[in-house]
C-alpha cells in the first residue's frame, strides 16, 4: 500500500463517517458541522489528485462562505431538535433503498471505467491554474456562463421572494 | 541514533520548527498585549501596565499564570462538545495559517538539509489560497462558540461574527485579485518576487505592489481588521452591548485560546499585508546600497544602550538587573551583526518582513485607540455597498492595465 492509498482511505472514511453523522445527528447543527467534515475532507481527496486550484476553492466557497451561511441560519432561526412525525419516518425504508440503489449505481460505473479511475489516481500531476482556467473559459465557456446566468437567475428569484414578503 | 536521525531527518526538523514557531507565536502574543496596553495607555495619557516587573513586562507572564490557575466553570444548559470544540478550532485554525507564512527568501544549510524560515518551503503553488482556506474555516470557533453557550449575548456575538465574515470575506478576496494578476501566480514567494523588477533593481520600494495596487490594499486591510474583529469592526464582542459577545461563557483558558487565536490571526494578517503590498522581505532601498544592510546593528545598538540607560536609572533593584541585562543582549547581538558579514546578509530579508509586520501591529493598536465601533448596519452597508464594488473595480482596472501594458 503506497502512502498515497493510505491518505486515501483515511481521507475517504473521513468524509464518509461525516457523511453518516450529517444524517444521524439530531441538531441542525451537528449536522452542518458535520457537512464542513465532509467538505474538508473531499478537499484532501482533491488534493490528492493534484488538483491544488479546486481543493482550496473547495474549502474557500463550500467549508467556508456556504457553510457559514447554514449556520448562520440555524443560528438565527434558533433551530431546535429535529421534530420526528410519523410521515417523516414513513421515510425511512424507502429511503434507504433508494440509497443502496445508488451505491450500486455508483459501483457499476466504477466497475466498468476501472482504467480510468486508476489513472487518475496514479497520474501524480500537479494541474496548473492556468490549464485550468484556459480550460473553464475555452472549451467549457457555455456551460460555465449558463451556470453563471441560473445563479443569477436563483439570486433574483430569492430578491423578488423576499420583498414580496416585506411588502 | 545516528542513523534514526539520518533517516527521519525531514520530519524531526518539522517537528523542531513547529515547536519553535509555536513557542515563538505565543511569547510574542504574549507581548503583544503589553505593547497594546501600554501603546492605548500612552495615547489616552495613563501609564498602562507598570506594577509586575520593569515597565510592566512581566504582566504578560502574570496574565499567563492567572489564566491557568481561573476556576474554569462550564455553564448549565451548553452543549458540550461544540462549546469544547470552538476554543481549540479558532486557536488551531490562527496557528496553522501563520504556518504558511515564509519569514525569508533563502533556507538555511544544516547537515546538508535546507531549512527555510517557516513551517513549509515558501514555494506553495497555492499559497495564497491555502492561507484563504484556513481563515475562511478560522469564523466557526467564533460562530460555534457563541451558539454552544447557551447565552443569547453569546448567540448575538456569533450571528454578528458569521454575518461580518460573509460579508467582507468577499472583498477580502477580490482585492488581493489585482496582486494575483501582477504576480500571475498564487504562489508568496513568486508574489513577492514579482515586486523586484531584476532590470531595475534601483526601484526599491517604487517596486512595490502598493503603488499600482493601492486600491487593493485599502480594501484588503479593511476586510482584514474585519476579518480578525478587531477594532472598528469588533462588533462580535462588543463590551457595551453585548457583555463579551462570544467568549462571554469562557473563562480560564479557554477564553484565553480565544484571546491568542484573535492575536495570531493579527500576526498572520500583518505578515499578508508585508507580503502581498509592501514587498514582502525585500529592502525599501535600491540593491546597490548595500550600506543599508547595517541598518538592524544600527538599530539594535543604540536601542540596547539606551535600555541600559534606563535600566541603570531605574527605582527597583529587579529593574536595575533586568533592563541592562536586556539592554546588553540587544547590543550583542547588534554587534554580532557587524561582525559577521554572512549572519548580516542572511537576516536582511527576514529583518524587513518582521519590520513591516511590526508596523501593521502598530496600526492594528493605533486604531484600537482611534476609531470607535461602527453601527450594525454601517458595517453592513460599507461592506456590500463600499468595498465590494470598490474591489471589483481594482480588478478591472488592473486587468485593462495589464492587457494594455504588460504585467511589468
Amino acid at each position: 500500500m503506497t502512502p498515497q492509498l493510505a491518505v486515501f482511505f483515511v481521507l475517504a472514511a473521513i468524509a464518509v463517517l461525516g457523511a453518516a453523522s450529517l444524517i444521524l445527528q439530531k441538531h441542525p447543527i451537528h449536522s452542518a458541522l458535520s457537512l464542513i467534515v465532509v467538505m474538508v475532507a473531499l478537499a484532501g481527496l482533491y488534493l490528492l489528485l493534484g488538483a491544488e486550484f479546486v481543493a482550496a476553492v473547495q474549502i474557500i466557497v463550500y467549508g467556508g462562505a456556504i457553510m457559514v451561511l447554514f449556520i448562520f441560519v440555524i443560528m438565527l432561526l434558533n433551530a431546535g431538535v429535529e421534530e420526528h412525525t410519523s410521515i417523516s419516518k414513513m421515510a425511512g425504508p424507502p429511503g434507504l433503498l433508494l440509497t443502496v440503489a445508488l451505491a450500486g449505481f455508483i459501483a457499476a460505473s466504477l466497475v466498468r471505467s476501472t482504467s480510468t479511475v486508476q489513472s487518475t489516481m496514479q497520474s501524480g500531476q500537479i494541474a496548473s491554474t492556468r490549464d485550468l482556467s484556459s480550460m473553464l473559459f475555452k472549451d467549457f465557456v457555455y456551460p460555465f456562463e449558463l451556470t453563471s446566468f441560473l445563479i443569477l437567475v436563483a439570486v433574483l428569484g430569492a430578491i423578488v421572494l423576499a420583498h414580496r414578503e416585506r411588502n | 541514533m545516528i542513523p534514526f536521525l539520518q533517516a527521519n531527518a525531514e520530519l524531526i526538523i518539522t517537528v523542531v520548527k513547529i515547536a519553535l514557531l509555536m513557542f515563538i507565536v505565543l511569547t510574542v502574543n504574549a507581548y503583544l498585549t503589553w505593547f497594546e496596553r501600554k501603546v492605548v495607555a500612552h495615547m489616552q495619557s495613563r501609564w498602562g501596565p507598570h506594577r509586575v516587573g520593569p515597565h510592566g513586562l512581566l504582566q504578560p507572564l502574570a496574565d499567563g499564570v492567572k489564566f491557568l490557575f481561573k476556576e474554569d466553570p462550564t455553564p448549565a444548559g451548553v452543549d458540550k462538545f461544540t462549546y469544547y470544540l470552538a476554543p481549540l478550532l479558532a486557536l488551531a485554525l490562527a496557528l496553522t495559517s501563520i504556518a504558511l507564512i515564509p519569514f525569508g527568501p533563502d533556507p538555511i544549510l544544516l547537515f546538508g538539509h535546507k531549512i527555510y524560515l517557516g513551517i513549509v518551503s515558501p514555494d506553495i503553488n497555492i499559497g495564497i489560497l491555502g492561507l484563504f482556506a484556513i481563515t475562511a474555516l478560522g469564523v466557526y470557533g467564533v460562530a460555534l462558540a457563541g451558539w454552544s453557550s447557551n447565552s443569547k449575548y453569546s448567540l448575538l456575538g456569533g450571528l454578528r461574527s458569521s454575518a461580518q465574515m460573509i460579508s467582507y470575506e468577499l472583498a477580502l478576496t477580490m482585492s488581493v485579485v489585482g496582486v494575483l494578476l501582477l504576480a500571475g501566480s498564487f504562489n508568496l514567494k513568486d508574489i513577492i518576487n514579482a515586486q523586484f523588477n531584476p532590470r531595475h533593481p534601483g526601484l526599491g520600494i517604487l517596486g512595490w505592489n502598493i503603488f499600482p495596487q493601492i486600491l487593493g490594499f485599502i480594501c484588503f486591510f479593511i476586510a482584514a481588521v474585519a476579518e480578525t474583529n478587531r477594532v472598528p469592526f469588533d462588533l462580535p464582542e462588543a463590551e457595551s452591548e453585548l457583555v463579551a459577545g462570544f467568549h462571554t461563557e469562557y473563562a480560564s483558558f479557554k477564553f484565553a485560546m480565544f484571546f491568542i487565536a484573535e492575536y495570531t490571526s493579527m500576526i498572520t494578517v500583518s505578515a499578508l499585508c508585508s507580503i502581498l503590498f509592501f514587498g514582502g522581505w525585500l529592502s525599501p532601498f535600491p540593491a546597490s546600497w548595500t550600506f543599508t544592510h547595517y541598518l538592524p546593528s544600527l538599530i539594535l545598538i543604540p536601542a540596547g544602550l539606551w535600555v541600559i540607560w534606563d535600566g541603570i536609572h531605574y527605582e527597583t533593584i529587579f529593574g536595575k538587573i533586568i533592563l541592562p541585562g536586556l539592554g546588553t543582549a540587544f547590543v550583542a547581538i547588534g554587534a554580532v551583526l557587524l561582525a559577521l558579514p554572512v549572519v548580516n546578509l542572511y537576516i536582511q530579508g527576514p529583518f524587513w518582513l518582521l519590520s513591516k509586520i511590526f508596523v501593521f501591529l502598530f496600526v492594528y493598536v493605533w486604531m484600537r485607540g482611534t476609531l470607535p465601533r461602527f453601527r450594525y448596519d454601517q458595517l453592513m452597508a460599507f461592506g456590500w455597498k463600499f468595498l465590494l464594488p470598490v474591489s471589483i473595480a481594482n480588478v478591472i482596472i488592473t486587468a485593462f492595465a495589464i492587457l494594455m501594458w504588460g504585467a511589468k
